[in-house]
């Protein structure tokens, strides 16, 4: 097998996988919901309920997709796009085991917050073109919260790559063979599970689209696949965030006796579950309260995180 | 690589341009956008992947998310589309067409002049650029540090006037 095919196989494999796990996500967070709220959730169609994911598609895909006359069409439908694009691009650097990764690219962190940043057009794009008051409103709102917490998700990243001493993910699993960096970065781990979940605009940091307030945001024009492709770029930028956290706190594919991707799967499951948790048990805060808290006390945290760890680097070598 | 690079140049300019001649503010800064991510990928093939990276974290990703921010609460629509297009009459492109007509010339007698322009293939990396940028222009960056500052110290004072004029309006009342 050429090389070439090979890394075809391997990024067609992974945008396979993910686009199936973000589907099965769906299913898996109704149920667990349920579980938490004392309710059964759906468990009728199929064992467990899991042929409600097909019903979910079939509508979603035969549903109209009602483009609005008032809104600026071109952009309307190219903003979905976006955040699919760039969610599902930013797997391309994630090391999932040894060998099976797209591209090792010495700059992956930077890649993923590039991508990261150019995934905010997507709800930005959609909240104006919508041409409606709700949906301008929870762009706005969802650029200043997006744009923020990604100040605070880069600079609580600094400690990671200053202890790996690169930016290469690969490099940065290898080098947490021994200790995983979760034990002497556990401020950054926070600050950075925080910001991932700012990013991700999941409950209870959902205010961009918090339905008692702004109905459903910026998406609240949009129907049929176009509403799908948000709803779905949602949670494949959930798998992202967990993945990021697995690679960068929890020592990637490293675990006794297992094989590799089993270790990164069991790991990835983990943190789904508990953005998955998240939802359920906490309350949505106010937007200015959620604003305050990254720039009063998530932005001196990581700068201080980052001296420290900085000093500590610089006293040991 | 080489091929890429002139893909990737002629994608900059062809936005660039379209960027320039629109007439809704936001479809060009879309074009802005596409423009500085062509860019981004020129430093990538010519060797600067850490540079490439900051060019769509900081100029694609977050300078022109707030020139969006803004647009977007000033409500262009049709109207403001056809005062552009007022604003805009053919006789204003003379004077830059004829700038960059000098400029185009300038640059064509400089490659010529060069002969066979080579790509770099040395790869620099992010420990480079860092070690050059706290290095010998440290005080470029200092400097650089102390202009951000001043604007962070200033925005914070505007609002805060504001702020304050606020609660003693809401007390006379």
């Amino acid at each position: 097998m050429s090389p070439t095919f090979q890394n075809i196989l391997i990024a067609a494999l992974i945008l396979f996988c993910m686009l199936n796990m973000a589907a099965l996500m769906i299913w898996i967070e109704r149920r667990l919901l349920a579980l938490m709220q004392d309710r059964l959730g759906p468990n009728r169609a199929g064992p467990f309920g899991l042929l409600v994911i097909l019903a979910d598609m079939i509508k979603i895909f035969t549903k109209e997709d009602w483009i609005p006359p008032f809104s600026d069409k071109v952009v309307f439908v190219l903003a979905p796009a976006i955040i699919m694009a760039t969610t599902l691009l930013s797997f391309a650097v994630i090391p999932f085991a040894p060998g099976i990764q797209v591209i090792d690219l010495n700059i992956g962190l930077l890649y993923v917050l590039a991508m990261s940043s150019i995934g905010i057009y997507s709800i930005v794009l959609a909240g104006w073109a919508s041409n409606s008051k709700y949906s301008l409103l929870g762009g706005l709102r969802m650029s200043a919260q997006m744009f923020s917490y990604e100040v605070f998700m880069g600079l609580s990243l600094l400690g990671v790559v200053a202890m790996a001493g690169t930016f290469n993910l690969r490099e940065i699993v290898d080098s947490q063979q021994r200790l995983w960096f979760v034990v002497p970065q556990f401020l950054g781990f926070v600050i950075f599970m925080i910001a991932g979940l700012a990013e991700t605009h999941r409950l209870p940091a959902d205010m961009p689209e918090a339905e008692s307030e702004l109905i459903a945001g910026y998406h609240a024009e949009y129907s049929g696949m176009k509403f799908g492709m948000f709803f779905v770029g949602e949670y494949v930028g959930v798998i992202l965030i967990s993945s990021l956290m697995v690679v960068l706190f929890f020592g990637g594919w490293h675990g006794p006796f297992l094989p590799p991707l089993v270790w990164f799967a069991l790991k990835l499951g983990a943190f789904l579950f508990f953005f998955i948790l998240c939802r359920a048990a906490m309350p949505r805060p106010r937007y200015d309260q959620f604003m305050a808290l990254g720039w009063k006390v998530l932005l001196p945290l990581s700068l201080l995180n980052v001296l420290v760890t900085g000093a500590i680097i610089l006293a040991n070598t | 690589m080489i091929n890429l690079f002139y893909i990737a140049a002629l994608v900059a300019i062809i936005a660039t341009v379209l960027a320039i001649t629109r007439h809704h503010a936001v479809h060009a800064l879309l074009y802005l956008i596409v423009s500085l991510l062509a860019v981004a990928l020129v430093f990538f093939t010519l060797g600067a992947p850490f540079v490439a990276a900051l060019e769509v974290i900081i100029y694609a990703g977050a300078i022109l998310v707030l020139f969006l921010f803004v647009m977007m609460m000033l409500n262009l629509g049709q109207d403001a589309k056809e005062q552009e297009r007022e604003w805009q009459p053919l006789r204003i492109w003379i004077g830059p067409a004829l700038l960059s007509c000098i400029l185009l010339a300038l640059i064509i007698h400089a490659i010529m002049g060069e002969g066979s322009a080579s790509v770099v293939t040395e790869e620099v990396g992010p420990k480079a650029v860092g070690s050059l940028l706290f290095g010998p222009y440290m005080i470029a960056a200092e400097l650089g540090a102390f202009l951000l500052m001043a604007g962070v110290v200033g925005a914070s004072h505007l609002r805060r006037r504001e702020f304050q004029s606020e609660i003693t309006g809401k007390e006379e009342s």
